[in-house]
């Protein structure tokens, strides 16, 4: 069935404003709930995204902070971002422009660094600096890591339903005993997984369960190389590299890809906000309506099926497919009756919500200077400034760092990763000046001691910027502005409670089916005709719109009474 | 061949064509054994050399028209890029061909050489246009200039004085090879022209339209030398191209370079200009197409309309020129092939490359120019892709090809041949508009700079 005549057949009739009738609503002006509504738009149903806060883009969203300087307030880079999302919603066309970010340096106490640069040669002597046999093998294990990310891939953009399926064992011996309707593309998954060599399987077991630290000892023996690939392993998590779980916070992290490069990111023009922009102005060629300033209060249901939503103001609106891209504790937690759904499936929902773990780790520190840094290890302006900078000097520098936050304090001496977005985007501050966006880990939702409001917040600012300073001798002095960020800021400005930035952490207990909710793992909650669109989700965080697409999909699906799961890339509605 | 005759534009007394005698230093030891004495040729050099080489850390050069030019900067070409498009780009195309076109017939000549109408070109203006042999084969296409009523200035990318002088037999014109009295610099993207502003003097660059030209000086104060400024350039952005005498070319690189330092400015090498070309939608000649005078069978011969410029053919002109009849009737049969962009589907690489478990492998490559079979919708051979490269700001695989007349209306739907691995696999593709990406900078008038348009 075509997406028009999906349309046709549902027959919206009455489109409203300021109220009334849709086809579908939206919970959420997040880059997921604004793919949710293109997705829905463009196959013809009348659709409204209802935002709580004035601004739409959630944890995507920039600001002109200071005059001439602009921020990417939270998120700063792109790479999860799905090319099927690109090229369906036609994001290009609407502003999409990611200028990549080619390298990482890795500065060093005492004038050392770690260089890897888009040129693999090169990035083999930087490295060979270190070890010469690390140099060699991180070849092999970047080819690894690429397969490992085409795998989670390959398994990421199939349905959490028939993929617990294609994993289970018994998949094998014939897709006719599950009770579960097999596509073509998780058949295709099963037998993909059944032919995966031993290592390979084995390495993905490993990715699922191990520390990153472990994971990286498999394969190197410099420490500072360790660290630095460690990185993309605690993002977003209350994990060390040393905790068991977080290597798989790296693999998520090579799912993502520009161009069909993995690995790959880029900075979007304007910042991560023009992402949040782009998407609604996709969602609005196709009709989609937004709204903020119109915080959902409530799902409403009757007759055991999803009715529509109550706004905090008291107003209705009408519709029978609501799609809710807020966290757990919001979506099932506060918006869901459990009363209104049907049998006992609400059991134990709210409660299970309130457990979802959530709690923030990451702050972010944005800064407006007057010039370029200078690192002591290379202090002439170069590429390395166009690319990703990360302050990881060693695993035991990131396990401490850590290690504070885990009783209760923000680190002293944190991990900061960080770009300069006005070096990728000259339009970002004035000529001559700079912006530097750092992302910094660990900042705890609530202090042991003291209260982030209580000069704490400006104190873990300080930590950051005397941190930079043992890289980037004088950066103190070229501070113009300054904007701190921690937790509560994230849990207030975005609307994420605890202020995780994955809306829940990536770890295996909160994944695949089990994410966000057993009884809501498919995107489907137990009330018909209510769904989950957000990084709660099958995909998980990040700015990718995966898990926002496959639930749109998966909705159209259902509207047209088909069984079967939302399909791959080729397939698109 | 022009070559042979040992005439390539250069005048007889140029380094380029003057074999020393003697070995370097003087001795039998450093000659080579096969030159018999005679030193070789040393490449030429750009007046911009001495500071193109030594920003140029990656030791990748070109030989373009005998000159050693920067392929890329920095060991891989996308940063060079993304100036070009984000910021700006500084990019040495000193090795044009240019010409200086003098005395009272000097339009006259222009008016019988070129397939646009030179009657309607101002003093200030500059023309791009095409060249024919009688035949309406296309020869060339390229920029010209008119500097003043009657001296013009023509650039091109291959040789063309003896070809100039044949067709101004008998006329009062003054047709000299001016190439390596002047640099070229192209200043490209979306902050040229703040840059432009602050590295030169006594241009009004809010007041030129694309395709003016004006005059000024280097510097921001006065004396720093002549420059002349059009709002030119091969990259379909914002951008300007500064030409300059060869004794002040280096004053101008450092000009620019100064001026650019707070706006991301960044030296491009020829890589970079080629992906840009290419998004640009701009012709190559060598690659896209093939002058009459270098096709060595008549099949590869190409009219201006056939190789996409067929816009600059200006039937309606008062002036006769060469080419015009052939290509007279070539408008009342309609043109053979066409010159047409192509976007290859994206879902369709993503399945043809996860048939051997990849994603594609398509970014961060430049420019490829190995020509490749386009087909009709899996039938027979319609024409070929000339050049084809994913636009990472596009995010879309683009080609140009030259196809039948029939296969050309944007929609078209055909099949390209595409390199998965080590297969080749035929992808569909469509007939899309050219130019590719099209940014209202680029034409905008008073374009502010900076601005994401
Ligand atoms: C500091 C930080 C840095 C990050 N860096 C990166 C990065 O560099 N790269 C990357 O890929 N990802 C990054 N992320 C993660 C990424 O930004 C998020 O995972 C992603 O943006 C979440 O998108 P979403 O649409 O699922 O949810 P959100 O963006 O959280 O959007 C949910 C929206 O729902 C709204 N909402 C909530 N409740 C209601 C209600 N009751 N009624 C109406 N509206 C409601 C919220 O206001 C919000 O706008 C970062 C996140 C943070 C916080």
């Amino acid at each position: 069935m075509t997406a028009e005549s999906t349309a046709a057949s549902i027959g919206s009739g009455t489109p409203s404003r300021g109220g009334g009738r849709f086809d579908a609503i939206v919970v959420g002006a997040g880059h997921n709930g604004l793919v949710a509504a293109a997705y829905l738009a463009r196959a013809g149903l009348d659709v409204v995204v209802l935002e709580s806060s004035p601004e739409i883009g959630g944890a995507t969203r920039s600001e002109e902070a200071f005059p001439g300087f602009r921020f990417s307030v939270f998120s700063y880079l792109v790479s999860l971002l799905r090319p099927e999302v690109i090229h369906e919603l036609d994001l290009v066309r609407h502003g999409l422009f990611l200028v990549p970010t080619a390298s990482t340096l890795n500065p060093l106490p005492g004038g050392d660094c770690l260089f890897r640069e888009a040129d693999p040669q090169r990035t083999y002597r930087h490295i060979a600096r270190h070890s010469r046999r690390d140099a060699e093998a991180l070849f092999e294990y970047k080819l690894e890591m690429r397969r490992m990310g085409h795998l989670m891939y390959r398994l990421q953009r199939a349905a959490p339903d028939e993929l617990a399926a294609a994993i289970g064992d018994r998949v094998a011996e014939s897709a006719e005993h599950l009770d579960v309707d097999v596509s073509a593309e998780v058949a295709d998954i099963a037998r993909y997984f059944l032919d995966l060599p031993a290592a390979r399987l084995r390495s993905f077991v490993q990715m699922l369960t191990m520390s990153s630290a472990d994971f990286l000892g498999q394969w190197f023996e410099s420490d500072v190389l360790k660290a630095a690939l460690s990185s993309s392993s605690i993002i977003g998590s209350m994990l060390s590299p040393r905790t068991p779980g977080s290597a798989y916070v790296l693999l998520h992290h090579y799912m993502g890809e520009v161009d069909g490069a993995y690995r790959e990111w880029g900075f979007q023009k304007g910042g991560t906000g023009a992402v949040a922009a782009t998407i609604a102005r996709a969602a609005r060629s196709h009709g989609a309506e937004i709204r903020t300033d119109s915080p959902v209060a409530r799902v409403l249901a009757r007759d055991g099926r999803t009715a529509g939503v109550a706004l905090a103001n008291g107003d209705e609106l009408r519709a029978g497919v609501v799609m809710s891209s807020a966290a757990p504790q919001i979506s099932l937690g506060r918006l869901l009756d459990p009363e209104d759904v049907p049998g006992d499936a609400g059991a134990g929902l709210v409660e299970r919500a309130a457990r979802w773990q959530s709690g923030g780790c990451a702050g972010k520190v944005n800064l407006a200077i007057s010039g370029l840094p200078r690192f002591e290890c290379m202090p002439e302006p170069g590429p390395h400034l166009s690319g990703g900078i990360t302050i990881a000097p060693g695993l035991d520098y990131v396990d401490r760092a850590y290690d504070e936050a885990k009783y209760g304090g923000f680190s002293e001496r944190p991990f900061i990763d960080m770009i300069i977005p006005s070096v990728l985007d000259p339009d970002m501050a004035p000529p001559g000046k700079h912006v530097l966006s750092c992302f910094v880990q660990y900042a705890p939702y609530e202090l042991a001691a003291g209260d982030w409001d209580d000069g704490r917040r400006e104190a873990f600012g300080d930590a950051v910027v005397r941190t930079l300073a043992e890289y980037a001798p004088g950066i103190e002095d070229q501070i113009l502005h300054r904007q701190v960020l921690v937790p509560p800021d994230i849990e207030a400005i975005a609307g994420i409670p605890g202020g995780n930035i994955f809306h829940g952490e990536l770890r295996l207990s909160q994944l695949f089916l089990l994410r966000p909710d057993p009884a809501a793992a498919a995107f489907r909650t137990p009330l018909p005709g209510y769904y989950l669109c957000g990084s709660s989700t099958q995909f998980g965080g990040g700015i990718s719109g995966g898990p926002a697409r496959l639930a749109a999909l998966r909705v159209l699906d259902d509207l047209r009474g088909v069984e079967s799961a939302a399909g791959g890339g080729a397939e698109t509605p | 061949m022009l070559e042979a005759e040992g005439l390539i534009g250069r005048s007889p007394d140029s380094q380029a064509y003057r074999w020393l005698p003697g070995a370097p230093g003087g001795g039998v030891a450093g000659s080579s054994p096969r030159r018999n004495g005679l030193r070789p040729l040393e490449p030429l050099r750009t007046p911009f050399h001495r500071r193109t080489s030594v920003l140029c850390e990656s030791d990748s050069w070109r030989d373009w028209s005998g000159y050693t030019c920067v392929e890329t900067y920095e060991p891989t070409p996308e940063r060079e890029y993304w100036a070009v498009r984000n910021a700006a780009a500084l990019i040495d195309v000193s090795p044009l061909f240019k010409y200086e076109i003098a005395g009272p017939d000097a339009e006259r000549l222009l008016d019988r050489v070129m397939t646009r109408d030179f009657s309607k070109c101002r003093t200030g203006r500059v023309m791009y246009t095409s060249w024919c042999n009688e035949e309406g084969h296309l020869l060339q296409d390229g920029n010209v200039q008119r500097l003043a009523h009657e001296r013009f200035l023509v650039s091109a990318a291959e040789p063309c004085l003896r070809w100039f002088e044949d067709c101004g037999w008998s006329m009062d014109v003054d047709v000299r090879d001016i190439s390596e009295e002047i640099g070229v610099l192209a200043l490209q993207g979306p902050r040229a022209r703040a840059i432009g502003e602050a590295a030169t003097t006594g241009i009004d660059f809010g007041a030129m339209r694309y395709f003016d030209l004006a005059a000024g000086e280097i510097g921001p104060g006065a004396g720093g030398g002549q420059v002349t400024v059009t709002r030119t350039g091969y990259t379909g952005d914002l951008g300007y191209e500064f030409w300059v005498a060869s004794e002040r070319a280096e004053a101008l690189w450092d000009a620019l370079v100064d001026a650019g330092r707070d706006h991301g400015l960044l030296p491009a090498g020829l890589l970079a200009l080629d992906m840009a070309r290419t998004e640009a939608g701009l012709v190559l000649i060598d690659v896209d197409y093939v002058s009459a005078v270098d096709a060595e069978i008549e099949v590869l011969k190409v009219t201006p309309a056939e190789a996409g410029l067929g816009f600059t053919v200006k039937l309606d002109k008062q002036a006769d020129f060469v080419g015009r009849r052939a290509l007279e009737l070539e408008r009342d049969r309609g043109p053979a092939w066409a010159m047409v962009g192509l976007e290859v589907d994206w879902f369709e690489l993503e399945r043809l490359w996860s048939e051997i478990d990849l994603r594609p492998q398509v970014v961060g490559q430049p420019a490829c120019r190995e020509p490749t079979p386009v087909f009709a919708p899996g039938g027979w051979q319609v024409g070929q892709c000339t050049t084809r490269f994913f636009s990472p700001l596009l995010k879309k695989y683009l080609g140009l090809a030259t196809v039948r007349g029939e296969a050309a209306d944007p929609g078209t739907e055909l099949d390209v041949e595409v390199a998965v691995g080590y297969g080749r696999r035929r992808a569909k593709a469509r007939v899309v508009e050219r130019p590719f990406f099209n940014p209202p900078r680029k034409t905008a008038v008073d374009p502010t700079p900076g601005v994401n348009g």
